[in-house]
């Protein structure tokens, strides 16, 4: 990137909120059925039929709008959003226009620099989800399925406010996370449970002005989206470099080649004729319920993260990465409450545990064994039933195939050696294989008492106890 | 006895006291199809098989004592944009020619609680637009006053059946008058009830800020019984109104002295027909007469309804017609190359051309560019009218006036002329703008003899209030007993 020109990004975030059912149906919202089997005559749009506004989407909205320090709208309205395609049944989406629920937030992150940032919160408006479209899957043609069709969405804007690509993703993962804790959406991007349409622009440093912007649509994954930004900027900046001028258009990203495509011709720009849901009356919200909200919100990450600092004494890096996931930070407390080691508790879930979920490419929820399992590991190591390095061990095994640690080690031998004869026979047989590791500790080398520690632990497959072995080693060299 | 001149309510007597059955008299009911149909047209589809066989079942429940509807046993007519599971609701378009709902629309299934008899569906313009039914992709209906003339609309089909003595009554619905105008026209009574008071679930849209179902009947009394049946908050439509069950009949005490009835001057000038104005002043005579307290008034903001309403309307439409698009149900073009050919052959194809005009005229309205001088100044003038109707109710408890400018026209005089045919709906539309009810009754006949229709017209959910005033007038100038249809050319 050019030094002399700064990006300017805006998001909307489309996030699918996880209430039981549709928006305006009663049918299921759930995800994964077979096609076309959470449908019924309102989303499927049979004629004669009205929507129902489910009074759940529009606290799930205000809860979102809450924990993003939006101002909630106390008269909000829907209105219809006209254009055909398929996946449309009703040939118009449900959304809201000139009176979102929510508007005027903020979200803090930290900037390239890691000062702290406020990326504006436009609005935060309801409406329907489009059914999808399943292209060549049974040869020719399209088949479409209505599953989705009213699956309730919030659509989150963010002011032009993000800078980088670094900035865009820390404020997609404090979206994430905040929806996540507010338990409003499962956030699960590979079921596209998260979307972003990203507005990208680039000026003249110091220019006061904003540069004509890109749109790239439905895009589904953190990594895309901040490829697609770099991409993209760099693109605008050689067009404009050449005396170009940027189109303002709607663009495709492609991740397998790693380039923006121009998806829509201008000609057929959309007028999407929006007028006020007729068939809906408007949303009225009182005080009281807004503060009714509001004062049932969960604890956020910021003073979840306060709290570890405090009361666990943990560093300020591991209780952000414990907090930046309510499934890994509820992990965390559940564990430590039963086994009273929170450093050893977090060590586990920040080193091992995330290393193998992203080898695996897995959120956090989807970690097999229980917050018990892991509290059951940490007391084994905690009372020298076994060491760290089986430790490593059983998570692994963990992962693989979840019970209890104490009947994973029995299974597979892996209690530690801390009888005495026993290690003392390693130790000799170690020292024997060794004279040279001998020699250079009576020289003054203290590194050769760790290498002959080590050479023991590989003899005894990492069982023997290490305190033990440290200390037979030192007493049999003293001699 | 002529089984198919009583009324419902005489039905109801006679069934209660064994002096028919229901078997015989939808046997009557099918006889008179089989004789009258053919000259009407009011049906888009017949279901006299299926109706005779209900009829049988229902008797001989009534025989065990199970049946608990006064109401069970009598057939009914059902306006064909109103969805009946496993029959056919084809909105008389060619779009839905062969559409199946899979599901009862709410008052479908408040009929069938009551075990009412589906005689069958009932012809009307095309999605309800129109005010002839000659807009019907099927077939015209004929006025049974004179069957040169069309029967008014979109509940034409309806309306003649009525009249015809076809049905004992029927569902309609009104949009702009749709009920009440080819009640006017049949010599019959269509009462359009408050916005929000009968639940939408299930008719077909075309306008949903304005489209209400009511009862089209013979006489006062059952538009009421039926309208008991009809009114009541939905949970399947937000915008049906949680109101505290009512017996409408219980209104009806024939008594309207000290009634204050507003006469808007509006409705009584240019382009209202002389021998329409001479019955209406005729029938305001008769109120005087009976002790009620007239007064004219003016309602200046009447002359922009017709504007408004047909913005309104049609920017409606324009949306709620776009499902019609080939995809999951209804007409699909046969030839296409593309989706987007998919979707224009099948719409160019599958609408009829009012049809049409009103979808092209809607999305003009709403487009951007031209939403704020057309559909969002129709909205203001919406405020507008309601509110002059509310200082009107704060001093009148019913306004009186024509339902229609004319009598009944002659087929094939207007259906090539659009405006001429909108001013049809002169008198009415300002009703549903305003969200109020509506009730149109014959008082009287012109020089050849074709009804003349009376509306009334009444404050937000003040049903009782119209329908007393209605039947009060009816007691009086028996309508019934003097005129019946002609049938003749």
């Amino acid at each position: 990137m050019s030094t002399e020109y700064e990006k300017v990004i805006g998001l909307e975030v489309h996030a699918e909120l996880s209430t039981k059912t549709k928006i305006f149906c009663s049918c299921s919202n759930e995800f994964g059925a077979d096609p076309n089997t959470n449908v019924c005559p309102i989303c499927m749009a049979m004629p004669g039929t009205l929507p129902v506004l489910n009074e759940k989407v529009v606290e799930y909205a205000v809860k979102a709008g809450l924990a993003t320090n939006c101002e909630i709208s106390r008269n909000s309205k829907n209105d219809r959003k006209n254009y055909f395609y398929p996946d449309t049944p009703k040939a118009y989406q449900i959304s809201q226009f000139d009176k979102p629920l929510c508007e005027h937030g903020y979200i803090e992150i930290e900037d390239d620099e890691g000062n702290p940032k406020k990326i504006g919160i436009t609005r935060i408006h309801i409406e329907e989800d489009a059914g999808k479209l399943n292209h060549n899957e049974f040869g020719a043609g399209s088949l479409v399925d209505l599953n989705r069709a009213g699956v309730p969405l919030i659509e989150i804007v963010s002011e032009p406010d993000l800078r980088s690509s670094g900035e865009v993703d820390r404020y997609l993962k404090k979206l994430k996370s905040i929806l996540e804790y507010i338990e409003v959406s499962d956030c699960k991007m590979q079921e596209g449970s998260l979307r972003a349409d990203v507005n990208v622009s680039v000026r003249k440093m110091g220019a006061k002005e904003f540069g004509t912007r890109t749109e790239t649509k439905n895009m589904n994954s953190f990594r895309a989206i901040t490829r697609e930004i770099d991409y993209e900027a760099e693109r605008q900046i050689e067009v404009l470099e050449a005396g170009g001028k940027i189109e303002q258009e709607t663009l495709r990203w492609d991740d397998i080649s790693g380039k923006t495509f121009s998806m829509r011709d201008k000609e057929d720009a959309q007028d999407y004729r929006y007028f006020p849901e007729p068939d809906l009356v408007a949303i009225r919200l009182s005080d009281e319920y807004i503060e009714n909200i509001k004062k049932n919100l969960p604890e956020m990450p910021e003073s979840r993260r306060e709290r570890y600092k405090s009361e666990f004494k943990l560093s300020e890096k591991d209780a952000r990465m414990l907090t930046s996931s309510k499934y890994l930070s509820n992990m965390f407390e559940a564990a430590e409450a039963i086994c009273k080691n929170p450093k050893a508790v977090a060590n586990w879930l920040l080193s091992d545990v995330s290393r193998i979920l992203n080898e695996k490419e897995l959120e956090p929820d989807s970690i097999p064994f229980t917050a018990g399992e892991l509290a059951r590991l940490v007391e084994l190591i905690d009372k020298g039933t076994i060491s760290s390095a089986i430790g490593k061990k059983v998570v692994e095994e963990l992962f693989e195939n979840p019970k209890d640690p104490e009947e994973i080690i029995k299974e597979k031998g892996w209690i530690q050696i801390s009888d005495e004869g026993a290690i003392k026979e390693v130790v000799q047989k170690v020292l024997a294989n060794n004279p040279q590791s001998i020699a250079d500790y009576k020289a003054g080398k203290d590194r050769a008492l760790g290498f002959l520690v080590g050479q023991a632990m590989k003899e005894t497959k990492g069982k023997a106890n290490p305190q033990m072995l440290n200390k037979m080693f030192l007493e049999e060299l003293k001699n | 006895m002529n089984i198919t001149n009583l009324t419902v309510h005489e039905l109801m007597d006679k069934l209660a006291n064994k002096e028919l059955t229901s078997e015989e008299i939808t046997k009557a009911y099918v006889e008179r199809i089989n004789e009258k149909e053919k000259d009407v047209n009011a049906f888009v589809t017949t279901l006299c098989d299926e109706a005779l066989e209900k009829a049988k079942e229902i008797d001989a429940k009534r025989e065990k004592g199970e049946a608990t509807s006064k109401l069970a046993g009598i057939p009914v007519g059902i306006k064909d944009n109103i969805c009946t599971k496993g029959i056919k609701t084809t909105c008389s378009s060619r779009m839905l020619e062969d559409f199946i709902s899979p599901y009862n629309a709410t008052v479908t299934e408040k009929l069938l609680s009551e075990d009412l008899i589906d005689l069958g569906k009932l012809n009307m313009d095309e999605f309800a637009m129109g005010a002839s039914t000659e807009y019907s992709y099927f077939k015209k209906t004929h006025n049974p006053w004179n069957l040169n003339t069309v029967p008014g609309g979109s509940s034409g089909g309806s309306a003649a059946a009525v009249a015809a003595e076809m049905v004992p009554w029927a569902l309609g619905s009104d949009t702009g008058g749709s009920i009440r105008q080819p009640a006017a026209f049949c010599g019959v009574v269509g009462l359009k009830p408050t916005y929000g008071l009968v639940s939408r679930y299930g008719l077909v849209a075309f306008a949903s800020s304005l489209d209400q179902i009511g009862p089209i009947t013979k006489d006062v009394e059952d538009a009421a019984i039926l309208l008991n049946i009809l009114a009541g908050h939905d949970e399947k439509d937000s915008t049906s109104m949680e109101m505290p069950k009512k017996d409408y009949t219980q209104a009806l005490k024939g008594e309207v002295k000290g009634l204050k009835i507003g006469i808007p001057k509006e409705y009584f000038g240019e382009g209202i027909n002389e021998e329409v104005k001479e019955r209406l002043q005729e029938a305001i005579e008769t109120y005087k007469k009976l002790g009620a307290e007239v007064e004219e008034f003016s309602l200046d903001i009447a002359k922009y309804a017709l504007a408004t309403y047909y913005i309104i309307a049609c920017a409606e439409a324009s949306s709620n017609l776009g499902r019609f698009d080939g995809i999951r149900y209804g007409h699909r073009a046969e030839h296409y190359s593309d989706l987007k050919e998919l979707y224009r052959n099948s719409r160019s194809e599958g609408f009829g051309p009012e049809v049409k005009r009103r979808i092209i005229l809607g999305t003009y309205v709403l487009s951007s560019g031209y939403y704020d001088a057309y559909y969002k100044k129709a909205q203001q003038v919406r405020t507008l009218v309601k509110n002059e109707f509310d200082k009107a109710f704060a001093k009148y408890d019913v306004l009186l006036t024509p339902t229609s400018p004319t009598v009944a026209f002659e087929i094939g005089t207007r259906s090539n002329n659009p405006l001429e045919m909108y001013l049809a709906d002169i008198c009415t539309v300002s009703v549903n703008i305003a969200g109020l009810p509506g009730i149109s009754i014959p008082c009287g006949v012109d020089s050849k003899g074709m009804p003349v229709g009376m509306q009334l017209i009444g404050n937000k959910f003040e049903e009782e209030k119209i329908l007393n005033a209605a039947y009060a007038f009816e007691q009086e100038y028996k309508f019934r007993s003097k005129y019946q249809p002609s049938f003749e050319k």
